[in-house]
């Protein structure tokens, strides 16, 4: 009886919380004004795919998906190089002031980062950068908390490899490279889904520097397609479920990896 | 000893090799630009500084004075504050549930369930935000529909000033519950089972051993949520920028909203810089007063 009840609860929070994914798709694929009914319609009567043929035909949303994608992989591949670099050397390196200056980075996390962006934005000018991808990736290239998952998995390998290796002659670069990386890979796929995420979802820096539409993200360009498309729910629809399907698919393949992410972020010091 | 670390430290190099790239980058880009906007929170930088530096004036506390004696500052305070305090328990209280729900032993297709509850989280909130317009929609929309069952007349959810900051709530909870669900589930597993066991025998019931024993020993979760939640709904942005643009009537203009409007609509970057400096002190003074309060409770 209680096993009814408690999994009865957990489906109707479920189907709310599942609703507006639901309604997202199902009137992406109305026709043109079919969603704007009174009572909602959650099921369309026919399917019509061609807001989507629209949306990469006329809307030229390709273009912005593409952009979405250099971005983020870019962030990634710059993060995960630093990151991995500087939260190996955290975690095993002996050098003095190493806790002090690790505090510092982790006590900094407490200053909101919207206090840099104006400072930030006048730097990208100056370096040239606004308008370019380059001014998504550049400050993305390293993170604090990047930094701290790296340092938190780097604990366990035990010192023995490491010392082993040098003894065999290897460069610390060698150690780095050859060791250090491959031990690491569940963790880097962590980090790395997480920037993935986050640069792809991202709204308000995109929003900031990036002032040509064809340089647009996939949210700049949704955000600015609804500001002039309002009337056109089902198009509307069908960009966001486009938007959204990358990170969802990443994200079903790779859920074990995020959801420890959310736990080794939640470990305090 | 001291000849033990010298000998064992890291060569230099090496040091700067390794960490040399990522500081720079979180120097550069984080570290010199706090303290860029602090500098510059104290001059009258604009859109003519913009163009020339020499316009650039030494301004004191001008800045911080004249956002204090900003009625538009002051209504965004108090809606960033109604979003907190009303928001940030609510998301914390929905994450307990769900996770308290997954954690039952008596439910069934946990992993779906826990698969369900989470993807808000990781979905792009520009794309769920544009259905949750037409979800808020007055005429045509399924919120509506949904409370014209049990009587309720049509709300103009996201055109009345009284109810703009309620509908964002809902969004942001909707959108965030599932992240801390997953902590809280982590909580809830590291709680010794035989504390229940001993509970149960000696007669007490569900309801009594979630007060006498999951509240008090999920507390350091539950603080380092309320925490991270509490900072995160301060930075309040995407959602009324995408919803409403802080309308209707500022009524959900957020400290970040303003901040942005001024700082990269208006080019007034030295009042922006103050705004975001008053919104780290309130931050801040947040978190003390919940570490503080935390340890009234333990005491």
């Amino acid at each position: 009886m209680k096993k009814f009840i408690v999994t009865g609860i957990a489906c109707i929070v479920a189907i709310l919380t599942f609703m507006p994914f639901m309604w997202m798709i199902s009137a992406s694929l109305m026709p043109r004004g079919a969603a704007n009914v009174y009572p909602p319609k959650f099921f369309p009567d026919t399917l019509d795919f061609s807001h989507y043929i629209d949306l990469f035909t006329r809307m030229n949303l390709a273009n912005y998906f593409l952009n979405s994608l250099i971005i983020s992989l870019g962030v990634v591949f710059f993060s995960l190089i630093l990151n991995s670099m500087g939260g190996y050397a955290f975690a095993k390196f002996r050098f003095a002031k190493k806790k002090t200056l690790f505090k510092v980075l982790l006590s900094s996390m407490i200053i909101p980062g919207q206090v840099t962006m104006l400072p930030v934005f006048l730097l990208l000018k100056n370096l040239g950068l606004i308008n370019t991808y380059w001014a998504i990736i550049v400050p993305g290239m390293a993170s604090i908390f990047g930094i701290f998952l790296i340092r938190q998995f780097a604990f366990s390998i035990p010192d023995s490899v490491i010392e082993a290796a040098k003894i065999d002659g290897a460069t610390e670069f060698q150690i780095y490279y050859k060791i250090i990386l491959p031990l690491c890979k569940p963790i880097l796929v962590t980090l790395g889904l997480f920037t993935f995420m986050g640069t792809w979802n991202d709204f308000l820096w995109p929003l900031i520097v990036l002032t040509d539409s064809t340089k647009y993200t996939l949210p700049v360009a949704l955000s600015n397609l609804m500001s002039e498309h309002v009337q056109d729910t089902e198009l509307m629809m069908a960009g966001s479920v486009i938007t959204i399907i990358p990170v969802l698919v990443v994200f079903l393949f790779l859920q074990k990896y995020y959801l420890k992410g959310i736990m080794m972020g939640s470990v305090k010091e | 000893m001291g000849y033990k670390t010298i000998r064992n430290s890291t060569h230099w190099s090496a040091v700067l090799l390794f960490l040399g790239p990522s500081l720079a980058v979180i120097c550069c880009f984080f570290f010199l630009p706090v303290l860029a906007a602090f500098l510059l929170s104290f001059t009258d930088f604009d859109i003519y500084s913009l163009s020339n530096i020499n316009y650039l004036r030494f301004v004191g506390f001008n800045n911080y004075i004249s956002a204090l004696q900003s009625p538009v500052f002051w209504t965004s305070l108090k809606n960033t504050f109604y979003f907190v305090v009303a928001g940030g328990p609510l998301s914390v209280a929905a994450s307990l549930g769900a996770a308290l729900l997954l954690n039952s032993k008596f439910i069934k297709f946990k992993p779906v369930f826990r698969l369900v509850y989470f993807l808000p989280v990781v979905t792009t909130l520009v794309a769920v935000s544009i259905v949750w317009r037409y979800v808020y929609h007055p005429k045509f929309g399924a919120l509506n529909y949904l409370l014209s069952f049990v009587g309720v007349s049509p709300v103009d959810w996201l055109g009345d000033p009284n109810f703009s900051m309620p509908a964002i709530i809902i969004l942001a909870v909707w959108k965030n519950f599932g992240y801390n669900m997953m902590i809280f589930v982590a909580g809830l597993q590291s709680i010794p089972v035989d504390y229940y066991e001993a509970a149960s025998m000696e007669g007490a019931s569900g309801w009594q051993q979630f007060i006498k024993i999951t509240i008090p020993m999920l507390a350091p979760t539950t603080l380092f949520i309320s925490i991270i939640t509490m900072i995160g709904y301060f930075q309040l942005f995407a959602e009324p920028y995408v919803m409403t643009q802080g309308g209707p009537v500022n009524s959900t203009l957020s400290i970040v909203l303003y901040m942005y409007q001024e700082g990269f609509r208006w080019w007034n970057i030295g009042y922006s810089t103050a705004l975001a400096f008053l919104l780290f002190v309130i931050i801040l003074i947040g978190t003390l007063v919940q570490f503080r309060l935390q340890k009234d409770a333990d005491n």
